[in-house]
């Protein structure tokens, strides 16, 4: 493979606090040299020169929570349509939940997803495995099996465990194999029949609210569970207000613990469903304004580590029904990066924390090789034009499901060109 | 039934909720169904304003008053009714609302009236279809033709809605008309009460232009109205509300707690009711009832709403 050198480009990296215009050098797929310096050892012979003036140079994002229809429903979204959405967005390794059909809970579900994303997949993508067989919340899968095979962390996907003690004891095993378990939190009695936040609006629209104690309740006790176990615990989508506050708590204490918020809560709030849209229908449900600045608020205090696309491609079958009827989640890979840019570009949270929260953090987390542009990594790197305006169109979607909640939006950044392992896959035409 | 130029012309196409009229296309629409009274009580009750128009009820709740008054007034003006009922529709085959509406769609009808157990149902169907929508109720959201005919029956009682006491009373949780009334009688200038069980009201409730009591003599008390709300069957025993022997001991209308209201104050339901649950027998049937007019009025009404969203529609 050709060298690349990508020249003259604002370089953001995270894990080294770096931020200063410069070159970036790859080599056989990884990073040679990334800085103000990198030439200093001359232009690699033979090598394909990007000029990047006036483009931003940063990890390639990490996408924890990623839902796709392989194996399943695959007319929904397959392992490839979901990377080329991926590449299209700058996102260079996804997490892919295990929620599919069947569920992701075998040794030979993860080598299935591992081999049909070396066959079809232009990013990586990175199964995830289930915390119980099934996802019925009773029996744990081989977690240490599941981890080798490389399940990258455990969770249950759109689901919540009910049981403390199968909670506790998936903490406790988990932690012999430095294995994380992420967990979305709804307590199913409370929020009952629930379809969006419960307050004002949801009574005039007549429609059943869920609680914010929905979310804090269970969260709670997963971080109690933390405390006891010393387990490694991701709170992987939280919405409401009290829930960072639980967070913070559960950190203070020295608990081994990380927060995760979904692009939707920090962009979007209940208004926005207005008529009974069902691409604003999402889960956990948009809560109001107030809970919107506070997730704000804790992703640039550090309570929340790391910010998702949430991705959840839906079809006309899904959504196009009655608000109540209809099935929750949106797409978002192609459209996380230029979303949470509106919080750099209006100031509410830094460049740094911001592409630290979307690339660096979850690389992290989850011991993925991503997340950094340090000399010897993986050439996973996105290419922004930082102010560029675009407007999302249904038209230019990639993604096999068209359930976008930016229909329309004016957004402001632009990937330009996305790189894996040194390799462009993505390129702005 | 009466020349397009007795009234002012109607704004809207649909009807999908009170929710976005204004206090002058609520009276538009009061004013055009008092004289749909006089139709309805004459030997010669039919009329051709809707001749040649088709008009399909699309029924996914079971419903025999509400889908026999809209039948009813669409014939009394003409119209060609057609009556969808779920049971024999392939909705039970696994079609969607909007593959079935879009295949009634396609036989173009001039008005479509559709019930449904899912709020913004109506509001979806309006958006796929190419004709006129009259919502006859969306699971707990709005049920307008409701609000609209209790007005008309107070209206006619009492001469105006401006500075009445109206207090609804039972599970406004679950309640499309608790939601339509709410909105209308707050648009008109009335002074809304409402008293249920607290497990039973809406989250924000204050904020929705009512005073709220968990005492039913407490709401009632001076009130010109009193609305009672039907307790569906299921949410009687546990859930909601412990018996039924509790609920109405404290939230049943009876003579005694009747009594606190104004003495000519009107006693209203909409229908079907629970005798012995939210009302006493004797209530229901007592001097101060109207709930028989209610019903009479809602044809009035029916024929007002549609013969207005159709006025102005193309032939």
């Amino acid at each position: 493979m050709k060298p690349v050198v990508l020249k003259g480009g604002r370089i953001v990296d995270p894990s080294r606090g770096l931020d200063e215009v410069g070159t970036v050098v790859v080599v056989d797929g990884r990073i040679a040299e990334a800085g103000a310096s990198a030439l200093n050892q001359g232009t690699p012979d033979g090598a394909e020169i990007v000029d990047c003036t006036g483009l931003t140079i940063m990890p390639g994002l990490v996408d924890t929570s990623v839902h796709i229809g392989e194996p399943g429903a695959e007319h929904r979204e397959t392992i490839a349509s979901a990377s080329a959405a991926a590449a299209a967005g700058g996102v260079t390794t996804l997490t892919m939940m295990p929620d599919t059909d069947p569920v992701i809970d075998d040794v030979a579900l993860v080598e299935f997803v591992r081999r049909t994303a070396r066959d079809t997949a232009i990013v990586n993508v990175i199964p995830t495995g289930a915390i119980t067989k099934g996802l019925l919340g009773e029996e744990m899968t081989e977690i240490g099996l599941l981890s080798q095979a490389g399940a990258a962390f455990f969770t249950e996907g759109r689901r919540t465990i009910s049981s403390s003690l199968v909670m506790r004891r998936a903490l406790t095993y988990a932690r012999d194999f430095g294995a994380v378990i992420a967990h979305r939190t709804q307590d199913r009695d409370l929020a009952s029949q629930g379809v969006m936040n419960e307050g004002l609006f949801a009574s005039w629209l007549g429609l059943p609210g869920i609680p914010r104690e929905a979310e804090l309740i269970p969260l709670e006790r997963d971080l109690l569970l933390a405390r006891l176990t010393r387990g490694a615990y991701h709170a992987a989508k939280i919405s409401a207000a009290m829930s960072a506050d639980a967070i913070r708590r559960a950190k203070a204490d020295g608990a081994n613990v990380t927060a995760g918020v979904s692009i939707n809560n920090l962009a979007l709030n209940e208004n926005d469903i207005g008529e009974y849209r069902t691409f604003f229908r999402l889960a956990p449900p948009l809560r109001a304004e107030d809970d919107r600045l506070a997730m704000i608020e804790a992703l640039r205090a550090g309570t929340i580590d790391i910010v998702t696309s949430g991705h959840d491609p839906q079809d006309v079958d899904t959504k196009r029904l009655p608000f109540a009827e209809a099935a929750s989640g949106a797409i978002g890979l192609e459209t996380l990066l230029a979303v949470a840019l509106r919080l750099h570009h209006n100031g509410d949270v830094g460049l740094m924390r911001l592409i630290e929260a979307l690339s660096t953090s979850p690389a992290k987390r989850f011991g993925l090789d991503a997340g950094t542009l340090k000399p010897g990594a993986s050439a996973d790197i996105a290419i922004v034009d930082l102010d560029a305006p675009w407007v999302v169109s249904e038209a230019d979607i990639v993604s096999l499901s068209k359930n976008t909640s930016f229909e329309g939006a004016r957004l402001q950044g632009r990937v330009m060109r996305t790189l894996v392992a040194g390799r462009t896959v993505f390129a702005q035409q | 039934m009466t020349s397009p130029a007795t009234f002012p012309p109607y704004p809207h196409r649909h009807l999908l909720g009170i929710k976005g009229l204004s206090p002058l296309d609520i009276e538009n629409l009061l004013d055009r169904a008092e004289a749909a009274v006089a139709i309805s009580r004459g030997a010669d009750k039919k009329r051709a304003t809707l001749r040649g128009r088709t008009q399909i009820n699309l029924f996914f709740e079971a419903s025999t008053r509400t889908q026999a008054s809209f039948e009813l007034a669409g014939k009394r003006l003409g119209a060609d009714v057609m009556n969808m009922s779920v049971a024999s529709s392939s909705v039970k085959k696994g079609e969607t609302l909007i593959d079935t509406a879009m295949t009634l769609n396609a036989m173009r009808p001039d008005i479509l009236i559709i019930r449904h157990g899912s709020a913004g149902a109506a509001a979806l169907l309006a958006q796929k279809v190419g004709c006129s929508v009259v919502n006859a109720g969306d699971g707990a959201h709005e049920h307008p033709t409701q609000a609209l005919l209790d007005a008309l029956t107070i209206r006619r009682a009492k001469g105006r809605i401006a500075g009445l006491t109206v207090a609804i009373c039972g599970d406004v949780l679950h309640s499309r008309v608790a939601r339509s009334n709410i909105v209308l009688l707050n648009a008109l200038g009335a002074r809304v009460k409402v008293a249920a069980p607290s497990t039973l009201l809406p989250s924000g409730i204050g904020q929705m232009g009512v005073e709220t009591f968990s005492r039913l003599e407490d709401a009632v008390a001076d009130a010109d109205v009193v609305m009672m709300l039907r307790l569906q069957r299921e949410r009687m025993a546990g859930a909601f509300v412990p018996s039924v022997r509790e609920y109405f001991r404290f939230h049943g209308l009876d003579a005694a707690k009747l009594s606190r209201a104004k003495p000519e104050a009107l006693v209203m339901h909409p229908g079907p009711m629970n005798r012995g649950v939210e009302i006493a027998s004797a209530i229901a049937d007592g001097p101060q009832s109207v709930i028989q007019e209610q019903v009479e009025m809602g044809v009035a009404v029916r024929m007002a709403v549609m013969e207005a969203l159709l006025e102005g529609a193309p032939s």
